[in-house]
């Protein structure tokens, strides 16, 4: 028995399954700048895992580096048991680790339908020459994709604006869509930078309830970037600390709250 | 009804279709710019290319014939059969899939992140490239593309006309084949962007590579997709016009013919691309019709390009293309 491969259950009752990724001894460079310092932490199966640290520590570097987008100088990323190679974005993609981005990455001339229905493209098996030759498969195949958006449009209360052009919504909806989108991949791994930056208080109370609905109803794994403390201690299982790319604190919120390291970035005073 | 009305009926169909023929060009252009970006200066080319391909296969030549027998003193020129045309069409089509392939293989993979004029720059030097390798493969003389396509004037256009007005249009037999054609082309063209898992890829390609990448699409797959399509269209285009004036280099040169189209229509749009050339077709042919006797004729080598001017000035955006906001 070991909590390795069989995961464990939290004080509070949430069921938290076996290590799904796990990031070892990663390291990366840009030129001279040195934005991941030789971290390793895991992410496990149906957990809510935050990522948490000041301006420019390296949080979303190390998305990015979980997504593909980057590819450490040093280290290996292990998921599902298994080391992975050097991979693409889509690649990475298509494992089924869906992601959101800081900066909201969007197709804004498609509506929000759309752009939902793209995240269902690593799930679509018509190729090329079947879609032409035979219109029939494909459709069905469409129809069923779009039973599945219709879904998740249901589940993140957008149905209002499925086809408005994603270009002329607010910032906050946009985030939801984006949500949305990812969602649709019905991904193994969610990965989610600042969903919750730059909205007013009823927005990121909405946020928060659809994570932790989407954790709760689909048993989704989700690993999030966050700046707001109260709603890192509200949603995470645990929690990984960044400061200026070192890793300064890893454990529940509870015992990330009470580590010397973490209030002295925070605070930036000595702490005695 | 009045004489010259009935000319100037005859004159815009002309126009018209000479429009469908410049719209076939700047949809190759469109294309491959929503995509990814890129001014494709050898568009042309790439028409010019297919052409000389198949009328190649179709005559069974053999190719880089010129180069085996200057290295091997041999004398070769030809399998000594013919293609049916419909194999031969398909044949170039794939010779222009493994083009795509390659270009994105040999030129687009290295300059992936490099800034719109060195791709633009990558595309002159293709255009070069390309009009070299269509010469040694194929020969550098004029050639005589023959698809079986009806040419010369309509008679059946005439007669109708002729019974209902009293006066026979002149409509040329190809003039109305490339109009089906192109109608045909745009129509499939927006079926597959709009409703087929590859065309939805495309447009989020079109839109914006990072969410792209991050929702599992492969921009070097959508590449060799858009090139492929834009051969396509090449290989129409190339067929359309060499029929009409024979495959030789100048066939490279209808590009020019496109730009003010482009202009007028927007880089990003293909129904912009269609309307664009339709309004420069017309526009050119009327222009001639009634203003040309006055100033001494042959307007139509500049009116489109005047035409495209006249519309930067007021609607920099293209007729189609999205309002350019500039923020602040
Ligand atoms: N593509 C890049 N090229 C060069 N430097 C980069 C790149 N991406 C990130 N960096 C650098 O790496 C460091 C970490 O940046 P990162 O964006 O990961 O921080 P962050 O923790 O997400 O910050 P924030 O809270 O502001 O989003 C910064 O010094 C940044 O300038
Ligand atoms: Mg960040």
């Amino acid at each position: 028995m070991n909590a390795m491969t069989e995961g464990y259950v939290t004080p509070d009752g949430r069921q938290i399954g076996p290590v799904l990724m796990e990031m070892k001894n990663i390291t990366l460079r840009f030129g001279g700048v040195v934005a991941i310092k030789d971290i390793s932490f895991d992410i496990r199966e149906g957990e809510i895992r935050a990522i948490i640290g000041p301006n420019g520590a390296g949080k979303s570097s190390m998305l990015n580096v979980i997504s593909g987008f980057y590819v450490p100088s040093e280290g290996e990323v292990w998921f599902r048991g298994q080391k992975r190679g050097p991979m693409k974005p889509y690649e990475v993609a298509r494992l089924g680790i869906a992601r959101t981005f800081q900066n909201i990455a969007l197709f804004d001339g498609m509506s929000v339908l759309d752009n939902i229905m793209t995240g269902r493209l690593t799930m679509m098996k018509s190729g090329l020459l079947s879609q032409a030759l035979w219109f029939g498969s494909a459709e069905r195949e469409e129809n069923e994709n779009r039973a599945k958006v219709e879904k998740i449009i249901d589940f993140l209360e957008i149905q209002n604006i499925r086809k408005t052009p994603v270009g002329r919504l607010p910032y906050g909806l946009k985030k939801r869509v984006e949500l949305a989108r990812a969602l649709a991949a019905e991904p193994k791994i969610l990965l989610l930078d600042e969903p919750m930056a730059g909205m007013n208080v009823e927005e990121k109370e909405d946020m928060c309830r659809f994570i932790l609905d989407v954790n709760d109803e689909f048993g989704t794994t989700i690993a999030l970037i966050e700046h707001d403390m109260g709603v890192v201690m509200d949603l995470s299982d645990r929690v990984v600390v960044m400061d200026y790319g070192k890793k300064i604190g890893d454990g529940t919120p509870d015992e990330v709250r009470n580590n010397p390291d973490v209030i002295n970035a925070y605070l930036g005073v000595a702490h005695e | 009804m009045p004489e010259q009305l009935l000319y100037a009926m005859e004159v815009t169909l002309n126009g018209l279709m000479a429009g469908v023929m410049y719209s076939l060009v700047a949809l190759g252009f469109v294309l491959i710019f929503k995509a990814s970006g890129i001014f494709n200066y050898a568009q042309g080319v790439l028409a010019l290319f297919a052409a000389l391909t198949l009328v190649g296969l179709q005559n069974g030549q053999i190719p880089f014939a010129h180069l085996i027998n200057a290295a091997l003193g041999t004398n070769l020129h030809s399998f000594g059969w013919k293609l049916p045309v419909l194999v031969a069409i398909a044949l170039t089509a794939l010779v222009m899939v493994g083009l795509a392939i390659l270009i994105e293989k040999l030129v687009l993979k290295h300059l992936v992140n490099q800034a719109p004029i060195i791709l633009f720059m990558a595309t002159i030097g293709l255009a070069y490239f390309l009009e070299g390798l269509g010469d040694v493969m194929w020969g550098a003389d004029i050639k005589k593309l023959d698809v079986g396509l009806p040419q010369g004037i309509s008679e059946t256009v005439e007669s109708v006309t002729d019974s209902i007005f009293g006066y026979g249009f002149f409509i040329d037999n190809l003039d109305i084949v490339a109009t089906v054609v192109a109608v045909l082309l745009v129509a499939s063209l927006t079926i597959f962007s709009q409703y087929s898992k590859q065309g939805r890829a495309l447009r989020a390609v079109a839109d914006d590579h990072q969410a792209a990448l991050s929702v599992g699409i492969s921009l070097r797959f959508i590449w060799v997709l858009v090139w492929s399509i834009a051969g396509f269209v090449a290989l129409v285009a190339g067929i359309m016009w060499g029929t009409k004036s024979g495959v030789q280099f100048s066939l490279s040169l209808i590009a020019l013919k496109a730009l003010p189209v482009l202009m007028l229509g927007g880089f990003t749009s293909i129904p912009g691309a269609i309307v664009g050339g339709l309004i420069i077709g017309v526009g050119e042919k009327l222009f001639e019709f009634s203003v040309g006797p006055m100033i001494g004729g042959a307007t139509e080598n500049w009116f489109a390009y005047m035409l495209a001017l006249i519309f930067l000035v007021f609607r920099p955006q293209g007729l189609f293309g999205e309002k350019i906001i500039e923020r602040v």
